[in-house]
Formats: C-alpha cells, sequence, structure tokens
C-alpha cells in the first residue's frame, strides 16, 4: 500500500511509555510480550495499527502499545473495530477481550463478527474467571465453581470458546497458552495473516483468584501428555515421543488412543482447512474442561470473502453502474416541478 | 371547506373550493397508504399545497376485516400555503365497515363519506362490532353518504384482463382512487405511468389497476351521484423546483448531502426498528454516494460500528427509535468521552417501553439530554417539518465535527412518514462543513522530542484534535476512562476528574456562540402571550398561532431546532413575554427545561395520543392563556 519500505522495528517500539498495571505474575504479561515480538516481524506500521479492547483486564492491553487503540466498553470491542474495519480496510485491527468480555456481556458481537467475516484479529484471553471485578465466576468457569457470587457452587454449564466460535461460522479458530511464547506467537502470526476474522483462545492464568487454572495441562512437566498439538496435514499425535494420538471410533467421534495400539494409519490427519467444520468441532469437543489431553494450535482456517471487501465491492459495482452519487440529481430523482 | 358555485360545466357541477381534507381508510391490505401517496403525489404535481398523515397499524397484517386491522392516511390540499395534514377529514372514504367504525367519530357533521357498499356485509359488519347495518339505520344521517359498489365495479372492470376475481378484487384501491381524482380534478395521466412501472413485472396486475383506476375516474364522471366534483386551485409558491418528501427520506438525504459536504465517508450502523428503517432502506440505495450501510446485530452494535467509523474518520451515523435509544446510552456516553463526531437520530415514537411503534410522540427530550450516567452533554437538534429533517441532519453533523461530540438528532413518526412539498435548495449554496483531521505533533514530551496529545484543545471550539489511524506520528490511545487533561493519559486524579467534567460541560454550551439568536415572531409587537416549540408540533403551533392572530389578536411564537444548547437569548425571549405556552406531544419536557434554565412559568400544552396537536386545541390554549391575562391584568 505504500511505496516506502516499512521502517525495521524492535519489541521497544511497538511498547507505549505507560507502566503496565497487571498484577505480578498475571498471564497477561507473557501475552502482551508475545504480541510485541510479533509485531516487529510482521511488516506492518505502527501508524497502520489499531487495538480495541472492551473492558475487563484483558482490555487494558491497548494503553500499553504503541499504536492506536482503543479502550471502550464493556462487551461492544468487536462491533466497534467492525466499523473501523469495514471503513479503514487499510489498517491492521486487534480485538483484545477476555471470557467474560467476549462470552457474557459482548457474546452477541463476537458470533457475528465471527460471522460477518470482519477482518479482524481476535485475542480472547481465557482465564475462567472474573478478575477486574475480583473474583466471580465467568462463562467459562467450570460448573460448581466456589466464588464469591457463587458460595455453593457455580451451576451453570460453561462455553467451549472454540466450539462456539467454530458454530459462529468463524473461518479461523485457534487455541494457544501463556506459558508457551513461542506457540503464541505462531499463532498470533497465523491469526494475523488470515484474510478475516480470525479467533484466538489463549488460556491465560490469573495468579490472583484462579491460580493454576490451566496447570494441569500447561505446566512444563504436563505438556506433553496433556496437550495435543494440532499441525496441518500430520496425524494428530502427542506425549513424549508421539505415543498417543487421536482417532475416530467410527461412530462420528473422536477418541484418544496409544498409537501402538491401533497403527499410525488409524490416527486421524489434521486438515485445517476441511470447509466442513466438524472435524475442527469434534477436536473442541476433545476434552471437557484444562484436565484431560487438550488441542492446541489451529483448529480451522478457510478462506471465505471477508464483509469489509464485500461491502467495498458493492460500492464499487454501484459506482460503476450510476456513476459518484450526484447530490442535486438525488434530490431530483422523484416526481418534481417547477414555478417560475 | 369554503366553497362557489360555478355553472355551465358538463356534465356535472363543478365547485371551486379552497381547501379540502381526505382521509382514506380500509383494510391493512387493502392498499390505503399507496391510495393516499398516488393522491398526493398528483396534488403536488397540480400544484396544490399539502401535508400528510399516515396512520397505520404496528401490526403487519391484523386479522382482516378487525378494527385492530385498520389503515389509514390523511392528506390535507388547498390553494393557500397549509401547515397541517387538517384536524379533522371533510371528506372521510371507508373500504370495509371496520374503516368506517375506526373513523366516522372524526368526521365533522356535513362531512362527505365515500363507502364501498360492497364491502358491507354481515360477517364483515359482525367484525367490525356492528349489530345493525349503519348504512341501514339512521346512525349516519348526519353526513352526506355516497355508497358505491367499489368491489362489483372493479371486478368488472377488470374482466378483459382474465384476473381472477380474487386479485381483481385488489385492485378496488385504484377505483376508489380514480373516483376520488376525479371529483376534485386531480391530473392522471402520472398515476397511469407510475401504475405501469411500479407493476412492470407482472403485466396483468398493469392492467387491472389500470383499468380500475379508470372505471373509477369514469364512475364518477358517468354515474351523476355526486351533486358536482370540485377544484382546488393551485397555491402560491415560491419560484423554484419542488418535490414531495417525506422525512425519513430528506433525513438520509440530509445524511448523504453532510457526508459530501463535510468530504468524508457515511457509515450508518442501524438496527430495524419502527418507524426509523426507512432511513436505513433510503441509504442502503445509494452506495455510489459511498455510503455504507451495516445493518447490526443489536442497537448497541449499531451505533458501536458507528462510532468505531468515526474514530477512522468517517461520519458516522446510528438510527434508531424509542427502544434502542435505551440501548444506546451507554455507547453515547462512551462518545462523550472519547470526543468523537457521532450522530444519534431518533426517530421518537410513543412510550414507554415498546409503547406505540407506528404513532407519533416527543418524548425522549429529556433522555437525549440527560440520559446518560454521569456528567454526559449531548448537544441536541430537532427537525420540525418533514423537509426540515433535510437542513437538520446537515446542522447536527455540522455541530458533531466541529466540536467533535455525539449529537442527537430528534425527529419523530409523524415527520418520518408525513409528507409536504419541499422547495429544493441549490447544492451549491449549502454549507461547508468540512474539518480538518490532526496531522502534525501538537506537544513535547518529557525527553523534548514531539509528540502528540489527544486532549490539548483548540481554544475557541475546546474541541480536541481528530487524529485517525493511518496518520504516523500520532499514534494514540483513547477510551473510557477519564483522561489526564492534554496528554490524554489514563488519569484517576481527582481534580483532574472535575477539570474535564468542567471542560466537557463548557465545550457543549460554549456552541450556543456558534448558533443564531432567537427572534420572536411576533408581527404586532403586542403580544404578551408567547408559544414555544420544538420539533414536529411547528405545523400545528404556526397554524393555530395564524388563526388567533386572525381573529385580531396577537400572540408571539418561538420554535427551537436546537435543544442543547439553547440558543444564546431564549431567556431574554421569553422572559419578555407575560406567559409562555409550550405545545409538547409529551407531559412537558422543554416546559421542564426552560423553566429549569430560565426561571420562566412556562405552561405546557400536553397531548400524548399518538397523533399530531390539532389546530383547533393549539388555537383554543392561545385563546384561554391571552383571555387569563386579560382578566387578571387587562
Amino acid at each position: 500500500m505504500t511505496d516506502v519500505a516499512v521502517p525495521t522495528t524492535s519489541r521497544k517500539d511497538w511498547a507505549s511509555d505507560q507502566e503496565v498495571r497487571w498484577c505480578p505474575g498475571c498471564g497477561d504479561y507473557t501475552i502482551l510480550s508475545a504480541v510485541q515480538l510479533l509485531l516487529p516481524e510482521l511488516g506492518v506500521r505502527r501508524e497502520n495499527t489499531v487495538f480495541i479492547s472492551g473492558i475487563g483486564c484483558a482490555a487494558r492491553l491497548p494503553y500499553y502499545m504503541n499504536t492506536y487503540g482503543m479502550h471502550s466498553i464493556h462487551g461492544r470491542a468487536p462491533a466497534i473495530a467492525t466499523g473501523l474495519a469495514v471503513t479503514r480496510p487499510d489498517l491492521d485491527v486487534w480485538v483484545v477481550t477476555g471470557d467474560g468480555d467476549s462470552m457474557s456481556i459482548g457474546g452477541n458481537h463476537l458470533i457475528h463478527a465471527l460471522r460477518r467475516n470482519v477482518k479482524l484479529t481476535i485475542l480472547m484471553f481465557n482465564n475462567q474467571i472474573y478478575g477486574l471485578t475480583k473474583g466471580q465466576y465467568s462463562p467459562t468457569s467450570e460448573v460448581g465453581k466456589i466464588t464469591k457470587s457463587t458460595p455453593f457452587g457455580s451451576l451453570d454449564t460453561p462455553f467451549n470458546p472454540v466450539s462456539l466460535a467454530l458454530g459462529a461460522e468463524a473461518t479461523f479458530v485457534a487455541r494457544t497458552h501463556d506459558l508457551d511464547r513461542k506457540h503464541m506467537i505462531e499463532t498470533f502470526r497465523r491469526a494475523h495473516d488470515h484474510p478475516g476474522a480470525s479467533f484466538v483462545e489463549v488460556y491465560q492464568n490469573c495468579n490472583v483468584f484462579n491460580d493454576g487454572a490451566f496447570e494441569a495441562i500447561t505446566g512444563k512437566e504436563h505438556r506433553a501428555d496433556m496437550l495435543i498439538p494440532l499441525e496441518h496435514g500430520q496425524p494428530i499425535r502427542f506425549g513424549a515421543d508421539g505415543e498417543h494420538g487421536v482417532a475416530s471410533d467410527g461412530q462420528g467421534r473422536l477418541r484418544l488412543v496409544e498409537v501402538a495400539d491401533v497403527g499410525e494409519e488409524k490416527l486421524v490427519v489434521h486438515d485445517e482447512q476441511r470447509i466442513n467444520p466438524s472435524l475442527a468441532f469434534s477436536l473442541s469437543r476433545l476434552a471437557t474442561g484444562p484436565h484431560e489431553p487438550t488441542p492446541i494450535g489451529v483448529f480451522r482456517a478457510v478462506e471465505r470473502p471477508d464483509y469489509g471487501s464485500l461491502v467495498d465491492q458493492q460500492l464499487l459495482e454501484a459506482q460503476t453502474r450510476k456513476g459518484p452519487g450526484d447530490l442535486s440529481s438525488l434530490l431530483r430523482s422523484g416526481a418534481t416541478w417547477t414555478y417560475d | 371547506m369554503t366553497s362557489k358555485t360555478k355553472p355551465g360545466h358538463e356534465p356535472g357541477r363543478v365547485e371551486t373550493i379552497d381547501q379540502v381534507v381526505i382521509r382514506f381508510a380500509g383494510d391493512s391490505g387493502d392498499g390505503m397508504q399507496v391510495t393516499g401517496d398516488r393522491f398526493t403525489d398528483e396534488s403536488a404535481l397540480f400544484g396544490n399545497d399539502l401535508s400528510t398523515l399516515p396512520n397505520y397499524p404496528a401490526e403487519i397484517r391484523a386479522p382482516a376485516g378487525t378494527l385492530a386491522g385498520v389503515s389509514a392516511f390523511q392528506i390535507h390540499i388547498s390553494d393557500h400555503e397549509i401547515l397541517t395534514p387538517g384536524d379533522a377529514p371533510n371528506v372521510l372514504v371507508a373500504m370495509n365497515p371496520a374503516a368506517l367504525r375506526a373513523n366516522i367519530d372524526d368526521l365533522p357533521t356535513g362531512g362527505t363519506l365515500v363507502v364501498n357498499v360492497d364491502s358491507f356485509d354481515e360477517r364483515a359488519l359482525a367484525k367490525a362490532g356492528y349489530e345493525t347495518d349503519p348504512l341501514k339505520d339512521s346512525s349516519l344521517s348526519a353526513f352526506r353518504v355516497y355508497e358505491i359498489p367499489m368491489t362489483s365495479l372493479t371486478l368488472e372492470s377488470c374482466k378483459p384482463t382474465g384476473a381472477k376475481p380474487r386479485d381483481a378484487e385488489r385492485s378496488k384501491n385504484f377505483f376508489a382512487l380514480g373516483l376520488l381524482s376525479w371529483l376534485y380534478h386531480r391530473p392522471i395521466l402520472d398515476t397511469e405511468r407510475w401504475i405501469a412501472q411500479r407493476y412492470a413485472r407482472t403485466p396483468i396486475v398493469v392492467q387491472a389497476n389500470t383499468l380500475a383506476f379508470r372505471a373509477g375516474y369514469n364512475f364518477g364522471e358517468t354515474a351523476e351521484i355526486f351533486e358536482s366534483s370540485y377544484e382546488i386551485a393551485p397555491a402560491e409558491h415560491l419560484p423554484g423546483t419542488y418535490t414531495n418528501v417525506t422525512g425519513n427520506t430528506a433525513l438520509a438525504w440530509g445524511l448523504l448531502a453532510a457526508s459530501q459536504l463535510a468530504k468524508l465517508p457515511l457509515f450508518l450502523g442501524s438496527y430495524p426498528i419502527t418507524p426509523a428503517s426507512d432511513i436505513l432502506h433510503e441509504l442502503s440505495k445509494h452506495k455510489n454516494f459511498g455510503v455504507r450501510t451495516l445493518q447490526a446485530e443489536d442497537e448497541i452494535a449499531g451505533i458501536g460500528a458507528a462510532l468505531g467509523a468515526a474514530f477512522g474518520g468517517a461520519l458516522g451515523v446510528t438510527t434508531t427509535s424509542g427502544p434502542g435509544i435505551d440501548l444506546k446510552a451507554e455507547t453515547v456516553g462512551l462518545a462523550v468521552s472519547l470526543e468523537l463526531p457521532l450522530l444519534i437520530v431518533d426517530i421518537q415514537r410513543g412510550g414507554p417501553s415498546t409503547g406505540l411503534p407506528t404513532k407519533t410522540e416527543q418524548s425522549d427530550l429529556l433522555h437525549a439530554m440527560f440520559g446518560r450516567h454521569g456528567e454526559a452533554p449531548v448537544p441536541i437538534v430537532a427537525a420540525k417539518t418533514p423537509s426540515h429533517c433535510f437542513d437538520a441532519a446537515i446542522e447536527a453533523a455540522r455541530i458533531a465535527l466541529k466540536y467533535r461530540t455525539p449529537v442527537y438528532l430528534l425527529s419523530d413518526g409523524y415527520l418520518a412518514n408525513g409528507s409536504e412539498p419541499w422547495r429544493l435548495p441549490d447544492v451549491e449554496s449549502l454549507p461547508d462543513i468540512s474539518v480538518e483531521f490532526a496531522t502534525e505533533p501538537n506537544a513535547t514530551d518529557a525527553a523534548g522530542q514531539p509528540a502528540f496529545w489527544p486532549y490539548v484543545r483548540d481554544p475557541e471550539s475546546l474541541a480536541r484534535p481528530w487524529a485517525i489511524p493511518g496518520t504516523p506520528g500520532l499514534e494514540h490511545r483513547i477510551g473510557g476512562l477519564e483522561k489526564q487533561d492534554g496528554i490524554g493519559t489514563v488519569s484517576y486524579e481527582p481534580a483532574n476528574h472535575e477539570t474535564m467534567v468542567q471542560i466537557r460541560a463548557a465545550k457543549i454550551a460554549g456552541i450556543a456562540k456558534d448558533l443564531p439568536a432567537v427572534e420572536a415572531d411576533d408581527p404586532s409587537g403586542n403580544a404578551r402571550v408567547l408559544l414555544l416549540g420544538w420539533g414536529s408540533t411547528y405545523a400545528a403551533i404556526t397554524a393555530g398561532v395564524k388563526r388567533v392572530r386572525k381573529l385580531g389578536k396577537p400572540v408571539a411564537q418561538v420554535h427551537l431546532v436546537h435543544l442543547n444548547p439553547f440558543p444564546p437569548n431564549l431567556g431574554e425571549v421569553l422572559r419578555s413575554y407575560e406567559a409562555v405556552l409550550v405545545p409538547e406531544s409529551n407531559l412537558g419536557h422543554l416546559t421542564r427545561l426552560v423553566r429549569s434554565d430560565f426561571l420562566v412559568d412556562a405552561k405546557v400544552l400536553s397531548r400524548v395520543q399518538g397523533s399530531p396537536f390539532r389546530v383547533g386545541e393549539v388555537e383554543q390554549a392561545i385563546l384561554q392563556e391571552i383571555e387569563r391575562l386579560e382578566e387578571s391584568a387587562p
């Protein structure tokens, strides 16, 4: 879009002068650093980059980026970002949100941004708790969660954010976690490069109100056996020596298997580009929570025209057909009469 | 309706009258709105002045033949300038018993009643709640009743088309239109052209409607049922080109104009809602103007997307009605904090809650004024007539852009769907409302480097710079958290918060310097009573004031377009009259505002019946007020 080469930048060029004010030890720090490390590698300009957030701990991130940014209102970031992305296709628009912001108060905007395939990169920090309001259960909290607002345990079934995004016709859906910077960076890069709406669930530790929520699967010593890395075109296997795998049970369900028992040829080969979302959806249902082997990586990455470019195409067609808008003719487009 | 007879015209007598009010009423499926629209266009082309009032149920197809399903269209045409659709019809066209029952109380003694007698069967009468046929008892003896078998005459006329009777029957509204077109000497060629275009895809419908229309016209001419037909001379008009326009169309065109005058792309984020949806429809048609319309997932997303577009440098607009306004309040507050231009268009309807979706009311003024948490002032502009919606849209955009603020633009259901002839403005004469984006740093940081501070203000307007993404060197963050004056970083500092609250209030109050002073319309200079109004009451108030003056009694009038801030001298003007009377379609919104702002003893004249004020009501209230003053201190 410009003749001048994008200047080389480093992480510090992308950091604003504002003091970062998350609780010490919060997972948000490593996510912020992954974002700031990635941006210099993307060949994009600071002035063309916009971070839009709603309300919550995650939503403070735009203040820490030396880009354009808006810290808006609870749940509405995808709607606000839609207006910006549709009118300014030249910009890179990121949405930073949390599980309360995007799955609860802003659930409607999230699913519609995904359905429309607006050119947005949506990072959803999932810590399964309300942090900024000091520890109430969230729509991703496990059933029975004891919090200040649920002293006898929460009663409602949580959302599975990856399943929700897939059900909302998302074209790009991925999951990563805050203890693996490299995986975050690569996942965010894929999300950014996707030509449409991309949704990334980031398992994020809230060390104050929900410490260790993902420890059972993201802890260094558990990862090999509890995280199932998804790689396009590869049989899905995990474990220190790739000894575990995912196979179909022949009834339309996926199950965990030992590769030695079933043979590698029985393993499901991951296909993130499959238009039919049922494989991606089945993968999203493998684990019932972050205490069982859980897939991470890109579940789905399919191409569909993004909403903004379809809008622009209609404008162009109208201008080609009717010529640019002429106000004087418009006012005279109905029946008119003249008095001298 | 005054008339004088012109003898010697064949075949019937022709009378010349100066005005008439006609109401077409039928079932929702009878096409009464189309009939009214066509009669309006015929009259506009003929050169009469006119004003219209559609009145339709909230249900799309309420059970046929019931009172709930009655749809009506009233039109007032005249040979002189008129302002309102008329207090009561002189002529009522009733297509079925329900339409008769729902409207007959409005027809004054001696009024003309044209009924489709074919529809008065036992079943239809029962559905309308008639125990006996009103055409057969004496209940309609006060009116001049014309019983016309419109259905059977329509069927007969459509025979050549081969259309099934059920289909052909649907053309009976065009029979009625033809009949009334003959009765009032309307030009008919344009309607025939319109039918041919409108139904071009189904030639049999073109044929049936055209035949029914001609049959109605010819029936009037040959049947000699009517004692006379009527002529209404064209009104005198200022020279110029005119078109007939509804408020919603004028408002949509005003937004397109504002976009061109501001040299900014228009973005509309909107959720369908009665009676505002037609603005979304109209703008969606004109993509060649570069307008992007988003039918959002909800009201909140509609305004959110408009605000996002404004951040990116577009003219962001959202359109809605009462329930939507409630939902948008939080985002309006965010826009106040962000200080970005944004238009919130509210086509007011009866409330609370779902209220009366298709009926008019002016009861959102105090919401627009105060309906946000915190100190969150928002300018308010209100349109006063259908065509004025065009100017009001441009003015609202001008304020929003210049002062970087959300602006409420208030219209209502009456303006939205009502129409009037509009003398088209010369596009070249419209104001330039363009503003400049920030392109350069405006401050120096601690290290002595050039910096951009988003809350450094223009000393005159107090507006902050509009620096849009894509501008190198001006990267900045804004948000709903309180900001430090100038530098614009997050600040929880108590004194700074008060400073910012005061600045935001002063910025909006300061817009008054930019508004024309109010001048009371008081031709004699002797008036003791001032009529103060806003919005769509303009028509009824102005007509009421004229009637009182005709009686030789002086009365003054002020009609406000700017409701926040008020024009700079409003208090002075109000205090110079002994009595201030405020007709409002609410319980006293403007009344409360002027009482609290200016300590004047303004009195409200309320009407909250979902329909505009009647001129007679306003006239009586003015006369009472004048009399009260005369009695207390002549």
